[in-house]
């Protein structure tokens, strides 16, 4: 029987490059579980990179804080077990203008009704639609990848992450 | 070799257009023409011949290798840039038309000036391939499928299958399975290299009002379901930013040319990559990745992968407006970032 491999926090194995010609930095090449490893909880370390787009990699281990965007995001659980909990804004656009960009911290708990929450386990991934606040809980700590846009709270450091 | 800009008339049913041989009498396979190209196969090959230099000009390729190539340029819709089947034959997208090219990006040939390149409104190319497919894949061959999951694709001809050949890229909304949106796939089975990928779904708790405004799957699940490889489906869009994530196994067909920077997410298992220059097909890197592994693909590079194990591979495209031209233009670096 076939087994797949799949990474985690505590067993990941990063694979290479050889080069032929160029350098490595070209291909920017990091690991996620590496990466989140070496950060602080919920820190939105950016892995990739595509003009304003970004996928940020964030290490789930307690509670996170509330964050909000003006557009729909994406997570996928790669390792552990975390909640999504989800607050329905009133007033998303005092928090998330439209024109904004990224996931936005809020302070505290945002004003306005649960909506409910969604327990995550490794491969499943939620949509944190606009509109909405969310939170992350780790039941057992994790790897979240997040489809978004480069926001304020996203972290740069290329330097340390990747290839050089 | 000055690229020929050809426009044939496209009538209101493409297949119309589509220029083919009554059937060989020994094999039993119809050849096409499509401008000054040529297509026949034979038991075991694909060749295509074109004139340059005042002499007929001819590459050959096993057909195997060919109708894979030939169906992901189909299924994909000519995809993001550049689609070669091999060193010489290959498609560029200009979405809305597409070059047709023998040696252009090969350095000898296009050296030689022996290469040549015709742009075709796009349902004509297609309408040609996809006639193509039609007469040559033979019954119980799969272009589709892992080489251990399908039949053959050599011999005289013998049947067809249709249903194998019409698949399409998933196109997503949103996310699969919200209500109008593509759907999950818990109709299809278990892939054969997949029976220990849990499929569980996420536990949904929505508040008396809110059912139906959370969602979520397991995308592990979608994927260990797929029934086609190197074939990336959306199943998510945040503005232009998708994730198109495919299962892998054996070779990419093709050997991709980014028009613009792609990026791999390697969700489970091993892919190695063989880089090479866009333009030359000179070798630059291999790159191997583990699950877990993040690597861009920049603007200047094609790409071919290999994966023994079939594994889960996370394609994270830009489809924003006009990139190409960004790129050409060199108003945007090939490379994502900097530091």
């Amino acid at each position: 029987m076939y087994q797949t491999q799949f990474g985690s926090l505590e067993r990941f194995q990063k694979g290479g490059i050889e080069i032929i010609q160029g350098g490595a930095k070209e291909y920017a090449f990091s690991n996620l579980f590496e990466v989140a490893s070496r950060a602080r909880p919920y820190d939105k370390t950016v892995v990739a990179k595509n003009l304003q787009y970004v996928v940020e990699a964030l290490r789930a281990e307690g509670d996170s804080p509330w964050f909000t965007a003006a557009h729909d995001e994406f997570a996928v659980l790669m390792d552990g077990e975390v909640e999504a909990h989800f607050i329905k804004l009133s007033n998303p656009q005092a928090l998330a203008p439209a024109t904004s960009e990224g996931s936005i911290e809020l302070e505290g708990t945002p004003s306005g009704k649960k909506m409910g929450y969604v327990r995550l386990q490794r491969g499943h991934q939620v949509l944190l639609p606009q509109g909405a606040a969310y939170q992350f809980r780790a039941v057992h700590r994790g790897v979240l990848i997040l489809q978004t846009v480069l926001g304020a709270h996203s972290i740069q450091k290329w330097q340390e992450i990747c290839y050089r | 070799m000055p690229t020929q800009n050809v426009t044939q008339n496209v009538s209101q049913n493409p297949m119309q257009n589509v220029i083919a041989a009554e059937p060989d009498a020994l094999t039993g396979y119809r050849s096409f023409r499509l401008g000054a190209f040529h297509f026949s196969r034979d038991a075991y090959f694909a060749t295509v011949r074109w004139h340059a230099k005042d002499r007929e000009r001819s590459h050959t390729l096993p057909v195997d290798a060919f109708l894979r190539a030939i169906m992901r340029d189909v299924a994909w819709g000519f995809f993001y840039g550049w689609v070669n089947f091999d060193e010489v034959l290959g498609t560029r997208n200009h979405y809305g038309r597409v070059d047709l090219y023998a040696g252009a990006y090969n350095e000898a040939m296009k050296q030689s000036g022996i290469d040549h390149t015709e742009q075709f409104d796009t349902a004509v190319i297609m309408a040609t391939f996809k006639a193509v497919l039609k007469d040559w894949v033979n019954e119980g061959f799969d272009p589709f499928a892992a080489p251990a999951e399908t039949g053959s694709a050599f011999g005289f001809k013998h049947g067809d299958n249709i249903e194998a050949i019409e698949r399409t890229r998933v196109a997503t909304k949103r996310m699969p399975g919200i209500a109008g949106d593509s759907p999950l796939r818990n109709d299809y089975p278990v892939n054969r290299h997949f029976t220990d990928v849990s499929q569980d779904e996420p536990q949904i708790h929505a508040e008396p009002g809110f059912e139906g405004e959370l969602h979520a799957f397991n995308l592990f699940k979608y994927l260990s379901r797929s029934d086609v490889t190197w074939n990336p489906s959306v199943t998510s869009v945040c503005k232009d930013s998708l994730f198109c994530p495919t299962t892998e196994e054996y070779i990419l067909p093709i050997f991709h040319g980014n028009d613009r920077v792609e990026w791999f997410i390697q969700l489970s298992d091993e892919i190695t990559w063989e880089i090479a220059d866009k333009s030359t097909g000179a070798p630059r890197a291999r790159v191997t990745m583990k699950a877990g592994d993040v690597a861009a693909m920049p603007a200047d590079i094609r790409h071919k992968g290999y994966s023994t194990k079939r594994s889960m591979l996370l394609v994270w495209e830009n489809e924003t407006a006009g990139l190409p031209q960004r790129y050409e233009r060199g108003e945007l670096k090939p490379y994502p970032v900097e530091f």
